[in-house]
């Protein structure tokens, strides 16, 4: 599994670390960066990020740790936030986990074993007037409803095919 | 094109406010986080080709303009027609060429796209009729819904910078400061504090180099005031730093983002693009000498990271952990030099304040909280969405005039404000003036200017759990009574809820929530108990009922609560049946149906959906006795 992790292509990181001044003030923005170009911050990847930017290892492994948009493991395909701030939570934010959790066999912070789905919980999107909310992909869902949840996973499968 | 003087800044307000004065009508699609996900993206799309369409057969122009957020995210997609007045609420793709014939043509007005009361089921017509818009004042928010947020030209049409080409043109930095003063305003934030005071104490602070911050981190559940802001009217945002750089004599500006909103992240680089592109920001702004330019900043997803010192580390690239405050950050803030940091609704009324004065902002609001306020209007209420409101209105006119009441008009039982440090407030404190030391009086706080609506159907001692698990989630760990003190609450919470409540409790509570009141490093700890001590305060019985009855009075809680089908009520619709996640309800259409209590996971699913009312909680310990029954 650590072999999986690692064997990464080190090409677009080197890409990345172009755009920034190597200094300490430019490292969550370089995190930001490659967690989107790789989906995750693969370990190989940090070394190289610690040693041009000048920072030790056990820094940027506390930044990377500290802050919620980053993931040390591989993410699904499609990631589905489900809102949990407290409109979200009054209005039934908590079915939808429950419901997700019975169809895909995973709960929050988890990754369904065919990498299609990651499933997360984000303390509020900002759009609480449509409470509950789910975002599959890039998609909002508003007043999301449990019985919905097999289509929107059905769109999501066909929109990631595409 | 570089504006170099104020004579060329006011021929540019010309040139725009002309732009669109040809225009038959003018569209405006809401296309803010609310609407895109209600398809608002398909409907601009739609008008912008019928507009095309009719413009290459040389009928009369119609601009189409996506707009940021209305507000009124509950009906979208918004559409606004200029200057008619007219709103449309829900308006699909497919209906787009009809409402371009129909009613931008022919004036006809389509009453099914019409907004309808829910109060008295009435249709209204005018955007400024609806109470949602009828009852506010908006200041920070002036702008939002009536430009296109990427188009600077439509900001300055609609007098953004106007404020700025003051400030530079006609006021020294002082006198900049002394009208904020005279403003009054006050942080939007949450904690309230003088805006002027804090600019003066970092002017005074030593050093030539100083930063001016925004902060753009709101992490309280349950507002987006900000959001919408930095979406729809991103420019007022830029405008307020501008402004307070020069009054500081800063260079350097920093926009925080949290990472949650990525179109304000989109909307803010267009938009200081573009202000770069016409000489309102970088080098020698509008001509004057003065160089000022600012860089965003994404934040990595972490709650704490709103708190000042937390947020300047993360600026800086470390690890978001807060410091004690013995030195003020206007003293020693971002990379330890002088620093002003303001909540993007704070930056965004400076740019009214000085282009119409501080005396005009003062005489606005109560006495001690002066102007407007954003709130995000939220919950079981029935308009949810965005409103600005003069400081002072009354928490009832709030939630049953603007926001026209409670869901299904079930029973109100508080509204939660100020997030997880703030608090929540009872029924009979509804007439209770919102300003920032009434809510602290009640218990409670402003913060960011989130309002959830609860009914009878919330569980109060959830809400505080809630809360707590969020908490634990957030907190960053560098202090004790904060990390360990949450996490025990949060034992004693898990077992009111799932019916292990004991005496003594309540009181174990209340010390530990002293404890980290008392002996918190930053204010997130310090405040972190307040959801915990205002349910206690006004809503101990529910308390009680956990733990000496081992029943939730709302019906809330899973473990302590059943469900049960009423014979006389039951009209056999079947509706329950086909939301039930774990197939427990059985029972033929048109006949009784009956819940299985061994399968049944008390989710409640059955009871929201059921039109006859038929569905009933009961306390789960007095099932055998009613089964009986």
């Amino acid at each position: 599994m650590t072999q999986e992790y690692c064997a990464v292509d080190l090409g677009p990181v080197a890409e990345i670390l172009k755009d920034y001044p190597p200094e300490e003030a430019s490292l969550i923005q370089v995190l930001q960066d490659v967690h989107r170009a790789y989906n995750y911050l693969p370990c190989d990847v940090l070394g190289t990020v610690a040693k041009t930017l000048n920072v030790p290892l056990a820094k940027v492994f506390s930044v990377s740790t500290f802050y919620k948009a980053f993931s040390l493991e591989p993410q699904g395909d499609t990631i589905i936030k489900i809102c949990v701030g407290t409109a979200c939570h009054i209005r039934g934010a908590g079915q939808l986990v429950e419901e997700l959790e019975r169809k895909l066999g995973v709960g929050p912070d988890q990754t369904t074993e065919d990498r299609k789905f990651t499933v997360k919980t984000v303390n509020c999107v900002g759009a609480c007037a449509m409470a509950p909310v789910m975002i599959v992909g890039e998609t909002y869902h508003g007043s999301a409803k449990p019985a919905r949840i097999g289509k929107f996973l059905a769109e999501a499968e066909v929109d990631h095919a595409d | 094109m570089q504006i170099e003087s104020k004579a060329a800044f006011e021929s540019l307000q010309t040139e725009s406010r002309a732009r669109h004065a040809d225009a038959q009508a003018e569209i405006h699609v809401c296309c803010g986080t609310g609407c895109l996900a209600n398809g608002s993206k398909a409907v601009a799309e739609a008008f912008a080709a019928e507009a095309e369409k009719r413009n290459r057969n040389g009928g009369p122009k119609l601009v189409v303009k996506p707009t940021g957020c209305h507000g009124f995210c509950e009906r979208g997609p918004l559409v606004a027609f200029k200057p008619s007045g007219l709103l449309y609420t829900k308006v699909k793709a497919a209906a787009v060429s009809e409402v371009v014939e129909k009613t931008v043509e022919g004036g006809e007005i389509l009453s099914r796209f019409l907004y309808k009361d829910p109060t008295d089921k009435s249709r209204i017509e005018q955007y400024a009729d609806i109470p949602f818009y009828k009852h506010q004042n908006r200041v920070a928010m002036r702008n939002i819904g009536l430009i296109d947020p990427t188009d600077i030209l439509d900001a300055v049409a609609e007098g953004a910078y106007s404020g700025l080409a003051k400030a530079l043109f006609e006021m020294d930095p002082d006198r900049v400061i002394d009208e904020v003063e005279t403003s009054g305003l006050r942080g939007r934030g949450g904690a309230g504090f003088n805006t002027a005071r804090k600019w003066r104490s970092c002017k005074k602070a030593e050093g030539d180099r100083r930063f001016v911050l925004c902060n753009g981190d709101e992490g309280d559940p349950g507002a987006f005031k900000d959001r919408s802001i930095m979406e729809g009217d991103p420019h007022s945002v830029i405008e307020g730093l501008i402004i307070g750089a020069y009054a500081l004599g800063a260079h350097e500006g920093f926009i925080y983002v949290r990472d949650e909103y990525p179109l304000a992240i989109v909307n803010l680089m267009i938009a200081l693009e573009q202000a770069r592109a016409f000489g309102l920001l970088g080098a020698n702004i509008l001509g004057t000498g003065f160089d000022f330019d600012i860089k965003i900043s994404r934040g990595g997803g972490a709650f704490v990271c709103g708190e000042s010192s937390a947020l300047m580390l993360s600026i800086a690239g470390k690890v978001g952990e807060p410091r004690a405050k013995y030195v003020h950050s206007t003293a020693k803030g971002l990379f330890d030099l002088p620093t002003v940091l303001n909540n993007v609704e704070t930056w965004a009324n400076i740019g009214a304040i000085i282009d119409k004065g501080g005396t005009w902002y003062a005489s606005l609001g109560t006495e001690k909280s002066k102007g407007t306020k954003a709130f995000s209007l939220v919950g079981k209420v029935k308009n949810t969405g965005l409103i600005e409101l003069e400081m002072g209105t009354t928490l009832r006119h709030i939630i049953f005039d603007i926001g026209g009441g409670t869901l299904g008009d079930r029973p109100f039982k508080a509204v939660q404000t100020g997030g997880p440090s703030g608090g929540c407030i009872p029924e009979h404190l509804l007439d209770l003036p919102v300003d920032f030391e009434k809510l602290t009086e009640a218990g409670s706080m402003m913060g960011s200017g989130g309002m959830i609506v609860m009914d009878d159907r919330t569980c109060m001692v959830d809400v505080a759990r809630y809360f707590l698990a969020f908490l634990i989630e957030e907190s960053c760990g560098k202090c004790t009574p904060c990390r360990e003190g949450l996490r025990q609450m949060l034992v004693i919470y898990n077992d009111l809820v799932e019916g292990r409540g004991k005496n003594g409790d309540i009181e174990r509570i209340e010390r530990l929530a002293k404890a980290m009141q008392l002996g918190s490093l930053c204010e997130l700890g310090k405040s972190a108990p307040n959801p915990v001590l205002s349910t206690l305060r006004y809503f101990r019985d529910e308390y009680e009922a956990h733990i000496n009855d081992k029943a939730c009075p709302a019906g809330m809680c899973r473990e302590l609560t059943a469900y049960r089908i009423l014979e006389d009520l039951c009209g056999g619709c079947h509706a329950c049946v086909k939301v039930c996640p774990v197939d427990c309800i059985a029972g033929e259409p048109k006949s009784l149906h009956v819940i299985d209590h061994e399968a049944c996971i008390s989710c409640g699913a059955c009871f929201d959906v059921c039109p006859d009312e038929a569905i009933v909680t009961f306390p789960k310990n007095t099932l055998f006795e009613t089964e009986v029954v």
